[in-house]
């Protein structure tokens, strides 16, 4: 969890960035689903064997939390595709000077 | 009919959604403008049943597909968020009409009709924040809303490609907020097995002396909405992203986004974690009232030095929302009810200023600044005349609703003996005069003797529509403080028991 924020917050590469993002996601996904497991749990399936299972709720949680990530992944390498058409470039140093160039 | 009005919770939220997904597949973009019309006018009219319905039977809690609230995902309507509810059902209906000559003008002809599929996408996902009654179910609608309202702001790269990296900071930003809150509801799910809030309350009181794991849960939660509703300092997101979105978006955004999700900060503060008080009151009176003022400071300062109108007032949205933050730090009825009172009122304000510095950026075709409006009161006395009286009710000067507010605020303030406060609220109060007074000095007060031009009706009705609503609320208030004073009473007193 911790690894992912770090690399939000400190590499320039917009890329790397989500990527980092990701990380952080998935570590809380991770979180969610080590919280469903029971010792000696099974999949939740009602049978006469199996009285021990693990709590489907959280898996249904992620399921839906890995869909919004997806959706956020995708949705932040398309600005990055259209930053570098606007900018030539996607590390966060190289644009600042730009944009600095520009002001002045 | 009877069908319709029974579903009508559900409605609200899903009918955006539904015609949204519909409207990305329509090539013209008139037609995509006349149905998000025609669906927001529908939306009005389910609100006004709500909302009626509301006042003869109470609060409706509407459960999806009959599963009883602990297993089943509900809605819940109640004092705290049928007001807003209304308000905002009507604002946006005001702004869709507003809406059509600025993206025209600012972003691509093509993607206009499109822009409308990810508008009514972000509409009916507020509406969800406002309504949900699940902690979870919050999380699906806080990330619908803000991927929606990202590519609503990355659109603004038609007329500047900065818009590109205030979307991209905003993903980032809010991912990192939204992520924090889930692995806080991860650690409330954990103690107590359940997502519903009613069933939360219950839960949570077997353990009144407080768990390390919920303390925990509780903070995760707090700074994840806090990083979402841009409360100082967390808020380095919003000026970009309000400045370089379209102008129509940013009325949006600063009018109801960050509201809709101060809406359930409090709910999560009041209603949920009240029975912790000790935690709550080391929060409020520590981390919250500090950083309300602080913010207040921060932005207008910040505010003051700006030479971009749309910046100026994106830090200006900063110390307004410290305001309301301000008011709902004071753990009293009092003080909440000052804090709904300037959500409503501050929603108004905002809102016709970004519509009307709006319309000044398509008329110039560029950035607003203070330098390119000189002038401009005589070239556009229409709408410049509804920028003069949504400025004065920021300021809060009386006969506008923003004297109603800060009035509220005062009062609250000196009935909890808070004379520092007051001290610092009044001085910030005269600080907001001199940002302010740069634009009208550079409206109205210049030499340049410019000839009116003729302005567009469909761009100033709205305006004024906002402007003389901000007017009757400053002169006839006691709707709003009934609607304030039921949320704030149905907060404090039904989080209590």
């Amino acid at each position: 969890m911790v690894s992912g924020l770090f690399i939000i917050i400190t590499s320039q590469n917009y890329i790397k960035k989500i990527v980092g993002l990701a990380i952080f996601q998935t570590s809380v996904f991770v979180f969610f689903v080590s919280l469903a497991k029971i010792i000696d749990g099974t999949a939740p399936i009602l049978n006469s064997i199996n009285n021990v299972y693990s709590n489907p709720l959280p898996h249904v949680l992620i399921l839906t939390a890995i869909v919004v990530g997806v959706a956020t992944s995708a949705l932040g390498l398309a600005i990055v595709l259209q930053i570098y058409k606007n900018y030539g470039s996607v590390e966060e140093n190289e644009i600042k000077k730009e944009e600095l160039k520009e002001n002045s | 009919m009877n069908i319709l009005l029974d579903d009508a919770p559900a409605l609200v939220v899903v009918l955006p959604l539904i015609i949204a997904a519909i409207i990305a597949f329509i090539p013209s973009s008139r037609l995509a403008w006349f149905i998000t019309i025609v669906t927001l006018v529908f939306h009005l009219l389910l609100s006004f049943e709500l909302f009626q319905s509301f006042s003869s039977f109470g609060t409706i809690i509407y459960e999806f597909g009959n599963w009883p609230p602990p297993w089943g995902i509900s809605f819940k309507l109640d004092g705290v968020n049928i007001g807003l509810q209304l308000l905002f059902s009507a604002f946006v209906l005001v702004t869709s009409i507003y809406s059509r000559k600025i993206f025209l003008s600012e972003i691509d002809p093509e993607d206009s009709g499109k822009a409308y599929s990810l508008w009514l996408l972000a509409i009916g996902s507020l509406n969800g924040i406002i309504l949900t009654n699940d902690i979870f179910n919050l999380f699906v609608f806080l990330e619908i809303s803000a991927l929606s309202s990202i590519s609503l702001i990355s659109l603004g790269a038609g007329t500047n490609r900065k818009a590109l990296l205030a979307a991209f900071n905003y993903l980032v930003i809010g991912a990192i907020g939204a992520t924090f809150y889930v692995i806080g509801v991860g650690f409330a799910y954990a103690m107590t097995g359940t997502l519903n809030m009613n069933d939360l309350i219950i839960q949570l009181s077997q353990y009144s002396e407080g768990q390390l794991a919920i303390f925990a849960g509780m903070s995760f939660m707090l700074i994840g909405l806090m990083v979402k509703s841009a409360v100082f300092p967390l808020h380095l997101w919003l000026p970009p992203a309000y400045s370089y979105a379209p102008s129509a978006v940013s009325t949006l955004f600063a009018a109801l986004a960050t509201k809709a999700i101060l809406i359930f900060f409090v709910r999560i503060l009041y209603e949920v974690f009240s029975i912790y008080n000790g935690y709550l009151e080391i929060f409020l009176d520590y981390i919250l009232l500090p950083l309300s003022l602080i913010a207040i400071f921060v932005g207008t300062i910040i505010a003051i030095y700006q030479n971009d109108i749309k910046k100026l007032l994106a830090y200006s949205s900063i110390a307004q929302i410290g305001y309301i933050t301000l008011a709902f730090s004071i753990n009293d009825n009092s003080g909440v009810l000052a804090g709904f009172v300037h959500i409503f009122n501050h929603a108004l304000i905002k809102g016709g200023l970004f519509m009307a510095v709006g319309y000044l950026a398509i008329s110039l075709n560029d950035r607003v600044t203070l330098e390119s409006i000189e002038g401009y009161g005589q070239k556009y006395p229409i709408t410049s005349y509804a920028l003069l009286i949504c400025g004065l009710s920021l300021i809060g000067l009386p006969l506008t609703n923003g004297f109603i507010s800060k009035l509220y605020i005062f009062q609250a303030l000196y009935s909890n003996e808070m004379f520092l406060t007051i001290g610092l609220v009044a001085l910030s109060s005269a600080l907001a005069v001199i940002y302010f007074w740069k634009i009208v000095e550079k409206l109205f007060f210049s030499s340049k003797g410019y000839e009116a031009k003729t302005e567009d009706p469909a761009i100033y009705i709205p305006i004024w529509i906002i402007a003389i609503s901000i007017i009757y609320f400053g002169i006839f208030s006691s709707s709003i403080i009934e609607f304030s004073s039921i949320a704030s009473e149905s907060l404090i007193l039904g989080g209590s028991n």
